[in-house]
């Protein structure tokens, strides 16, 4: 086990980068703590897998460094970096049982043979695949696959990280959630550094301690599950954390009023002079329905999602989402809504402006 | 409930039970009706039972191609596969280069096969052909019609060098289809290059490999066009495959009861070999 280091990092699959929108992974400085289980979110195409593969040395990067516990490791290949990596699709040997497939990284290494069988049945019980280690590997269900795959990269005692590239995508919906408890178990017990790339936010924020949130090849926050659902530090982490994402609207700061289509709304402290393309976000959680205060809304459809109401209204021309408790009635009469002061953020320019 | 009785439908079979029977059954009988009669000429046939079967049977004639056919069947199979498999591995994987060598490896498979002989049997004279030539000046003394050997390693060469494409873009179509994460897998594992081969490489090319091998065994099987055209089946019969006995005893020397006899235990032979392989193939197939 080992704290990862990411120093001035950067990546492009240019031979010659100009401009930032030719790098696929913008530059970046980060500690991965050792022992600490992180969830990599962020949309198809943003850069995840690029980190993920300089992490594990599949991929070099066109600039900075990666230190492992200080040791500096960028052109290290992969087997040496002592890293274990789950894919997206299973990857098992078929031709060997799942005994061998199980071996295979210690054998590889020259490891004895009592050592191994030692480790194997060790792994085996920790994957709960014991009984069937006899059999060969062609043939079984994806998610055992995807268990054999952990368990290959966990039979190395030294390992330093483990790597998981969406690896519950190909697994069926009632086994994704006894995969994944199966999976904060063994980071409970065994205290691995784990990285967990995904692009659904549940398996994100259920899985890790912390969420690195990635949009467009730049890291944009870095928080607790807790923190992005308060403190979007950018319209993006807003947008995609939260079911439906928060509401975004064009607004005029002035002090501690904002000025939005519709009229203006308190906010819960004071911000001086806010520029560029201000907006301000508020989570649907947080706006409340009433018949007599707050800004004109018209009522366009009401979901009924059975825990709560998700009601889609419309601001003076802009979208907006409300979450109403499932026995709160909507009457007729319900024209305005109501922001909570101390939930709402503003937003320059997409990033978080800090109030003060 | 009462099933319904239309025997229209057997008007829509028709074409092709006309079909079959014009392109099989019928020249197929005819082939077996010979093949229990002599004639001396004049369209007059003697019943004679299975008189063909037994003579054939007994003489060395079919058994001595039969051996030669195996022999050869299973040489070029025995250097095409590994050879195709190692130049697949090879091949650039994608790019520029790989359309360029798609082409390139495609080109022998498009040459029709009489010209492939007639290529071969110019390039191996010792008077003219570049080979031929070359290696009589090395001091080889290198002649195909005479020495049986030479005759066979030209042939060999020269079926290596027409279908070995073949194996290759069969392999190759395998090895495209893995994904990279079982390279990636295997660096992780520290997977050494042979094991990348043998646990990675190999079984994802087995169905592919399969289906190789046995149209290569069909096709050199039945091979006729090349080596007649190089060696006409000598030098004495040293390169006389079956089909090229066939053809010597059907139309050579006319006896078209002998030849019938051979063509339908020919036939048979191939059925038996076709059967073996497509059982061994689904069995694959089932465990996959």
């Amino acid at each position: 086990m080992a704290k990862i280091t990411l120093e001035n990092l950067a990546h492009s699959y240019l031979p010659n980068p100009k401009s930032e929108d030719d790098y696929a992974l913008k530059q970046l400085d980060h500690d991965w703590d050792d022992g600490a289980a992180y969830a990599l979110l962020g949309s198809s195409g943003c850069g995840k897998s690029t980190l993920l593969n300089i992490i594990s040395g599949l991929l070099v990067p066109s600039q900075g460094r990666i230190l492992f516990d200080g040791q500096d490791v960028t052109r290290a290949p992969t087997a040496e970096r002592n890293i274990a990596q789950v894919f997206q699709f299973p990857v098992v040997y078929d031709t060997m049982t799942v005994r061998d497939n199980l071996a295979f990284p210690l054998r590889n290494r020259g490891r004895d043979e009592a050592y191994v069988a030692e480790r194997v049945n060790e792994i085996a019980r920790m994957i709960g695949m014991e009984h069937m280690l006899s059999r060969k590997a062609q043939g079984l269900t994806a998610d055992a696959k995807q268990k054999i795959s952990l368990g290959r990269g966990m039979v190395r005692k030294d390992v330093n990280a483990l790597l998981f590239d969406e690896p519950l995508t190909v697994i069926d919906p009632h086994m994704k959630w006894e995969l994944r408890t199966q999976l904060k178990k063994l980071h409970h017990d065994f205290g691995h550094t784990m990285i967990y790339v995904t692009h659904d936010q549940t398996e994100a924020l259920t899985f890790a301690d912390k969420v690195v949130v990635m949009y467009d090849g730049r890291v944009v926050q870095i928080g607790t599950p807790e923190e992005l659902f308060a403190r979007p530090e950018h319209t993006f982490v807003g947008y995609f954390i939260g079911s439906p994402g928060m509401n975004l609207l064009p607004a005029k700061i002035d002090g501690n009023q904002a000025l939005i289509p519709g009229g203006t709304t308190p906010l819960a402290h004071s911000y001086g002079p806010v520029s560029g393309n201000v907006q301000l976000g508020i989570r649907p959680e947080h706006v409340r329905l009433s018949s007599d205060q707050g800004l004109p809304v018209t009522i366009r459809r009401i979901e009924d999602v059975g825990r709560h109401k998700i009601i889609r209204a419309d601001l003076m021309g802009h979208d907006i989402n409300i979450i109403a408790p499932e026995d709160q009635s909507i009457g007729s009469d319900m024209t305005r809504a109501v922001f909570d002061p101390g939930r709402v953020n503003v937003y320059a320019d997409d990033w978080r402006v800090a109030p003060g | 409930m009462d099933k319904t009785v239309n025997n229209k439908a057997w008007f829509l079979v028709l074409p092709v039970l006309v079909l079959v029977a014009f392109s099989a059954v019928i020249p197929l009988m005819t082939v077996v009706n010979y093949s229990v009669q002599d004639t001396f000429g004049n369209n007059v046939f003697f019943w004679a039972g299975l008189e063909w079967f037994k003579e054939l049977l007994a003489s060395d004639r079919m058994w001595n191609a039969l051996g030669r056919q195996l022999a050869f069947s299973a040489i070029i199979i025995a250097i095409e596969i590994p050879l195709g498999i190692f130049v697949a591995l090879n091949m650039p994987k994608r790019g520029f280069w790989a359309s360029v060598v798609l082409v390139l490896m495609s080109l022998p498979l498009l040459i029709p096969w009489n010209v492939v002989g007639t290529i071969w049997q110019i390039f191996g004279r010792v008077d003219i052909g570049l080979l031929g030539y070359t290696l009589d000046a090395l001091g080889i003394d290198y002649n195909y019609t005479q020495n049986s050997v030479h005759a066979w390693v030209t042939v060999i060469v020269m079926d290596v060098w027409h279908w070995t494409s073949l194996v290759a873009l069969l392999a190759y179509a395998g090895l495209q289809s893995i994904p990279d994460a079982y390279y990636q897998a295997a660096k992780i594992d520290q997977a050494s290059r042979w094991k990348v081969f043998r646990y990675i490489e190999l079984p994802k090319m087995a169905g592919v490999l399969m289906i190789a091998i046995l149209l290569r065994f069909m096709d050199s099987f039945m091979i006729y066009t090349e080596p007649f055209v190089v060696t006409g089946g000598g030098p004495g019969n040293a390169t006389t495959f079956l089909s090229i006995d066939l053809v010597k005893m059907a139309l050579g020397q006319f006896d078209l009861g002998p030849a019938a006899a051979f063509s339908l235990m020919y036939f048979l032979v191939i059925l038996l070999i076709s059967w073996v392989f497509y059982t061994v193939m689904t069995n694959l197939d089932k465990r996959g």
